[in-house]
């Protein structure tokens, strides 16, 4: 019997063509996947990597909102051209509390790994308001209008931390409970800077975006 | 083998799903791409966003995407399954009243997805953007498109399931799958919800998800369309049907695998890469073990390539098929990767796949189906034709123009000076794009204005603007010149 005579079989039955796709595809997925989830290292958060704090964490989910990921990977690729240029590089440990990862896959602009504290709160507004006024060359969108938005306009910001508890990440009542007030007078943008300037901060960095 | 049979033995078929779909198919690709025009030449001129969040870049590329894989792409998909699985096996479409909830349910999620884009909601992982509620109804159509599917195989007066179904099969049950886990999340409010899985084991799980939602849709998807309608409109049955088993088989179990190449040189273990990178190179060989069959079906129709506009359609889309499945597993070389990852070079490379591939083999398909639909001949062949050159000179614009920019970027983000230092700053790299962004938009433009010369030409033969009489489905003759 050789293999044409074999696969007669399933070619004549839906059922067994159904079964066997689903089996031959699902190996290479199993293979690489399963071991990722037990894979600790993956997932143990680096020694000073605490979960984003709720106006961080709001920053966090306007970068998704605005696909910001689009044109800016956070990922330093262990490469001397990218420590030079960018800060030390990436390891998995510091992104234990994002979900999802904004690794990316597109530098239209540079990467923003480690942009934490190396430019000032004032650049940042000066330049979401009118990239083109800080930097000419510029092609990135203005975003003026999360100026004019609270973070926290409709008031989730308990139930997002909440949600993300669910998930194991530590936050603890108090933290729960205050946030709304801590977010009192923040605008969407303040969040955004605030995301910013706490990114890849939880090793030492050098080196610059410039 | 079973080969589609010209003279079936079933009065009619139910095509009043397909018909829908494949208006639609047009309809979003018109949309979708020029979306695409937009965000390129927000490239150029960034202030034509006008300071709307809407028209934003992020926002709108998402909407680009998205309308292009699942208005155009997946409606074009199951139009062509639904109308060449009933073909194939000799029956009507299973379920009619649920192949009609398929199409309007997608028809909406795709109208309320986009505009859920446009407003924001973005669960953050690309090509999966939609948020959790979405996600929950694209899984219930799909199933839903599924029971319709093999249902009708399952009820089949053929003995042999042709080739073609295999290959929306495969990409029916494992687009569900890749569906499923990867949109696994917790809801926070009704428009954001968190991934189950966090940072590096969620980009695993995303770039086994996204690349293969490149490997069975647009891949495996669209060689479903090639098996049936390659040889329909040939005329000519499929050369090997032993190599189209060994590649169809191949095909599913390599493919799989192949995903961690989108994340090379990043924060996962070095295993994942390297199996990721290896099974990629293997990934060629049944890649092109298709394409040699396809060559070798349409090598003994040479006569018809000149005068059938929707053959030469479906040809150049298996050369850039050949193209796209060779670049790919040298991209997913580490050390070729090192240079393209993160450039304009995986723009172009998708986009010879997306415009030279699918978009191309859609168009041929739709020039042969539409008419069958009509009963008409095609409205004007010579429409047509000029649709096939603006094509090529788009696609070949876009993907040249890609090439130039993302080796360029990729060689100066790596260049070093003599003291180990940076040579050159980003954003003097970043500058230096903007003939090549200008390009590039020129060449979607282009690729556009074909597709809307398409749209125009099908509406009209639907609309039976032609004066000729109408024909029985199937028994079209060849179109006016």
């Amino acid at each position: 019997m050789n293999f044409v005579t074999i696969h007669k079989r399933l070619e004549q039955n839906t059922g067994l063509l159904i079964f066997g796709i689903l089996l031959v595809s699902s190996i290479g997925g199993l293979v690489q996947i399963i071991p990722s989830l037990f894979e600790e290292s993956l997932s143990t958060p680096v020694e000073n990597l605490e979960p984003y704090a709720p106006l961080e964490l709001m920053g966090r989910d306007i970068y998704i909102r605005e696909s910001c990921s689009t044109c800016h990977s956070q990922q330093v690729r262990p490469l001397l051209s990218e420590v030079e240029r960018y800060g030390p590089y990436s390891m998995a440990g510091e992104f234990a509390y994002d979900r999802p990862f904004l690794w990316g896959s597109k530098r239209t602009g540079p990467d923003l790994h480690r942009i934490g504290g190396k430019l000032t709160d004032d650049w940042h507004r000066a330049h979401f308001l009118d990239p083109r006024s800080v930097v000419p060359q510029s092609i990135m969108p203005a975003y003026a209008w999360l100026a004019e938005r609270e973070a926290n306009h409709d008031g989730s910001i308990e139930r997002r931390l909440r949600a993300l508890k669910r998930l194991g990440h530590p936050y603890s009542e108090e933290t729960i409970a205050g946030a709304a007030a801590s977010l009192e007078g923040a605008t969407e943008l303040d969040a955004l800077i605030a995301y910013l300037q706490g990114l890849g901060t939880s090793v030492p960095s050098e080196g610059n975006v410039e | 083998m079973t080969k589609p049979n010209p003279n079936e033995p079933v009065a009619s078929y139910d095509d009043r799903a397909v018909r829908a779909f494949t208006i639609c198919s047009i309809f979003w690709s018109i949309v979708g791409m020029a979306a695409g025009v937009y965000v390129a030449a927000e490239l150029v001129w960034p202030e034509i966003d006008f300071g709307l969040p809407y028209l934003s870049f992020g926002r709108l590329r998402t909407v680009h995407t998205n309308v292009v894989l699942f208005g155009f792409g997946v409606s074009a998909l199951i139009a062509t399954s639904f109308y060449s699985v009933q073909r194939t096996s000799h029956v009507r479409l299973f379920a009619p009243k649920l192949a009609s909830f398929v199409f309007w349910a997608w028809q909406a999620a795709l109208v309320l997805g986009g505009l859920s884009l446009l407003a924001g909601w973005n669960g953050g992982k690309e090509y999966a953007e939609l948020e959790w509620p979405f996600d929950i109804a694209i899984a219930v159509v799909w199933v839903s498109y599924a029971v319709v599917f093999f249902g009708t195989l399952a009820t089949r007066k053929v003995k042999q399931i042709y080739i073609s179904n295999w290959f929306y099969g495969a990409l029916i049950i494992v687009i569900a799958m890749l569906h499923i886990v990867n949109s696994l999340a917790m809801p926070a409010t009704l428009g954001k919800s968190y991934s189950l899985f966090p940072g590096a084991q969620d980009a695993i799980v995303q770039w086994w998800y996204g690349h293969n939602a490149v490997g069975f849709l647009l891949t495996g998807g669209f060689l479903g369309m090639l098996y049936y309608f390659l040889p329909k409109q040939a005329g000519r049955p499929i050369w090997s049907y032993r190599l189209s088993i060994v590649a169809f088989w191949a095909f599913v179990y390599s493919y799989i695998w192949a995903g961690p190449h989108h994340l090379h040189y990043n924060a996962i273990p070095e295993w994942v890469q390297s199996l990721g990178m290896v099974m990629s190179l293997i990934l060629l060989a049944p890649s092109w073990a298709t394409l040699i069959n396809g060559v070798m079906t349409v090598s003994s129709a040479n006569q018809k390539l000149r005068t059938d506009p929707a053959l030469k359609f479906i040809v150049l889309a298996l050369a850039f098929y050949g193209l796209a499945t060779f670049e790919g597993p040298m991209m997913a070389i580490r050390s070729v990767n090192v240079l393209s990852h993160f450039t304009e070079w995986t723009i172009g490379h998708v986009h010879s796949g997306a415009l030279g591939w699918n978009a191309l083999i859609t168009f041929g398909t739709f020039y042969f189906l539409v008419p069958r639909l009509a009963g008409r001949p095609l409205h004007s062949a010579r429409l047509a034709n000029i649709h096939f050159w603006l094509a090529l000179a788009g696609v070949m614009l876009y993907i040249l123009s890609m090439w130039g920019a993302g080796i360029t970027q990729g060689l100066l983000w790596l260049t070093l000076d003599e003291l180990g230092e940076v040579r050159y700053g980003f954003i003097e790299i970043m500058a230096a794009m903007n003939p090549y962004y200008v390009l590039r938009m020129i060449g979607g433009l282009v690729f556009l204005a074909g597709a809307v010369l398409m749209a125009v030409n099908l509406w009209k033969t639907l609309q039976g603007a032609h004066p000729e009489p109408a024909y029985p489905p199937d028994a079209v003759p060849e179109p006016a010149a």
